[in-house]
């Protein structure tokens, strides 16, 4: 149940305190009652009020001074300053002062009724912003950069640092490696944080798509385009750019981007008004963009503008200490999504993960973790789950035990535990299947 | 219920009719020829409803449990240009007006039946606050928030499902 709107209620007159705190109770408000600013400033010390109703003219402090005074107390609240003396000019300060409304005595009980609903109004809306506001920050707190090491922790900090700025920042890595999520970490955590981050794959697109893409088109500006429609410049307007695969963008477009960004304005094509947007730009590759401008493939210029910051991810294989971290985050992402129950991680298979080059770095991992919980069966994700795992398998058995432990145990499941059946593939008999089982001490997973 | 002033027996009937039926309780009618000079403000050409509420709690009328003064002249409070009625919340006595109610009032055509209804709704109203009843947000509701009589007309002079089960657990 939401909580009831407060009123203070501030009237030398016990009569006027007395008739705003029924008339007020009636429709369901909690009401307070002072008779000078004093008595009231000493109660706002103790409780905090949605509302004030303050008379101007009281012996001692007048409603002026007493509003001056609470709004450097707490700036939201909303005061109402009454009068039985109507003046513009002392209307027009108490407005200038931060004064929600100015009314004056005797009130028409429409007029009060209404100016308190829409205060309260207000109140209950600036309420439900901040807690959607609270609520948009928890949803952004996306915590997949996963990792303790201390490279990780150390992008962890850039990230942190770097997102309070307006800087323009170049992410590096290999691919795979989580550079997208570094883009959304630094815009979720910046003041741009409740408009648009907006993304462009600049590798996936032709020079003429990517143009239209970035700067929107107006109708008929080239074939197929029927209606107008806005880029990606405009759509990000207040918020962040995040431009993947920057290397991959042509000298033209290296031209037109600079002019964007040092201008911060564009023409859609085929259009000739001019367009402002304020946006960051947030760029990633994982080429040697520096190695590039001094071949002359990148504009010296533009990398310049966009390198204000540049913050390097490490791969995968540099960082090998947060595997488990990023293996167990991965198996509660795909348990939870495919409703399964949580799987733990055989340590066999876990080693061989923290041993393995990865290539295509987290989104390897990613990928492994959930292609092993969509095909294996059990509590526990085994090596032989793992794409490498059957090398990994034949590369660690080292006795003949340990092999044709590993061998009669892949029978067994394969068979579902069918002795019979798994004798017949072995080609042995069933006595000797069962002194094997009882040899190895295997037992059928549940 | 005390009329505080010439009203015909049927109006006053009637109201108490409807208050009993609403209300469960047996509603009374007494006659009280006050002298209303006393509360007359000079200033704002209007009776004081405060020292009316004052004076109705005042009055010892029989056993009756909530006092409720029916007025013919124009009430005010302090901090408002006019009321139609008037109640202690949670308290023993009200006060209703038939001044604001009459269409004459507004320059309409003379209409007794709706002066009847609007009073029987006022004088439920005010009743519902002595009986610990706060403004109800149900458009229909007798308990709804009125400050012009077409917001009185709008509403109902029953209560809404929610204030009778608050009623109903006092």
């Amino acid at each position: 149940m939401a909580e009831k709107i407060s009123i203070l209620i501030v009237d030398d007159e016990e009569s006027v305190r007395d008739s705003l705190h029924n008339w007020f109770i009636e429709d369901g408000y909690d009401v307070e009652r002072a008779e000078n600013a004093k008595n009231a400033l000493l109660m706002l010390e103790s409780r905090k009020f949605d509302i004030i109703l303050a008379d101007i003219k009281m012996p001692g402090m007048d409603g002026m001074e007493m509003h001056r005074r609470i709004r450097a107390l707490n700036k939201d609240t909303i005061v109402i300053i009454m009068t039985a003396f109507a003046s513009v000019d002392t209307a027009v300060q108490a407005l200038k002062d931060g004064a929600y409304d100015y009314v004056t005595k005797p009130f028409d009980p429409d007029d009060l009724s209404h100016l308190i609903r829409n205060a309260a109004t207000q109140i209950s809306l600036k309420a439900e912003n901040e807690a959607l506001k609270r609520k948009v920050s928890t949803l952004e707190d996306i915590d997949d950069l996963i990792g303790q090491s201390e490279a990780i922790l150390k992008v962890l900090k850039q990230v942190e640092s770097v997102a309070q700025s307006n800087s323009s920042v170049i992410i590096t890595g290999e691919s795979g490696t989580g550079k997208e999520l570094v883009a959304r970490a630094i815009h979720s955590n910046s003041a741009r944080k409740y408009f648009p981050l907006i993304s462009v794959h600049c590798g996936a697109l032709t020079e003429s798509l990517l143009e239209s893409e970035l700067f929107g088109h107006e109708k008929g500006a080239f074939t197929g385009a029927m209606f107008n429609r806005k880029g990606r410049f405009e759509m990000a307007d207040g918020g962040t750019i995040f431009l993947d695969e920057i290397a991959t963008i042509s000298s033209k477009m290296q031209v037109e981007l600079l002019r964007v960004l040092e201008t911060k304005s564009f023409v859609r094509v085929g259009g000739n008004k001019e367009i402002a947007s304020d946006f960051r730009v947030i760029c990633a590759t994982n080429r040697d963009l520096k190695s590039m401008v001094k071949s002359g493939n990148f504009r010296e210029d533009l990398y310049y503008r966009l390198n204000v910051v540049n913050i390097a991810i490490p791969p995968l294989r540099e960082r090998t200490e947060d595997i488990p971290l990023l293996v167990n985050h991965f198996i509660k992402k795909y348990c939870s999504s495919m409703s399964r129950d949580m799987i733990s991680i055989d340590p066999a298979a876990l080693k061989h993960l923290e041993n393995f080059e990865f290539p295509g770095n987290v989104r390897e991992l990613e990928n492994m973790i959930e292609r092993a919980i969509v095909i294996g069966n059990g509590r526990e994700i085994k090596l032989r789950d793992l794409p490498m795992g059957k090398e990994a398998i034949n590369s660690s058995v080292e006795s003949l035990d340990e092999l044709e432990k590993r061998h009669v145990e892949m029978i067994l499941n394969k068979y579902a535990w069918n002795v019979s059946r798994s004798a017949k593939a072995l080609n042995v008999d069933r006595v000797t299947l069962y002194n094997k089982i009882k040899k190895y001490n295997l037992k059928q997973q549940q | 219920m005390v009329a505080c002033g010439p009203f015909e027996k049927d109006f006053l009937k009637k109201i108490a009719q409807s208050a009993e039926k609403e209300f469960r309780v047996p509603v009374t009618i007494e006659e009280n020829h006050v002298d209303l000079a006393p509360f007359y403000n000079p200033g704002r050409r209007q009776y004081d409803a405060n020292k009316l509420l004052s004076f109705i709690s005042d009055r010892s009328v029989n056993e009756s449990v909530k006092v409720t003064g029916l007025f013919r002249v124009d009430l005010f409070i302090p901090i408002l240009t006019y009321i139609f009625g008037q109640a202690m919340l949670n308290g023993r006595s009200a006060v209703a007006s038939i001044y604001r109610l009459r269409n004459e009032m507004y320059g309409l055509k003379k209409n007794e039946e709706l002066v009847l209804s609007r009073t029987t709704k006022e004088v439920i109203h005010e009743l519902g606050h002595n009986f610990g009843l706060i403004h109800c947000h149900v458009q229909t509701c007798v308990m709804r928030s009125s400050t012009y009589v077409e917001d009185i007309d709008q509403k109902s002079q029953n209560l809404c499902p929610g204030c009778r089960d608050i009623l109903d657990k006092k």
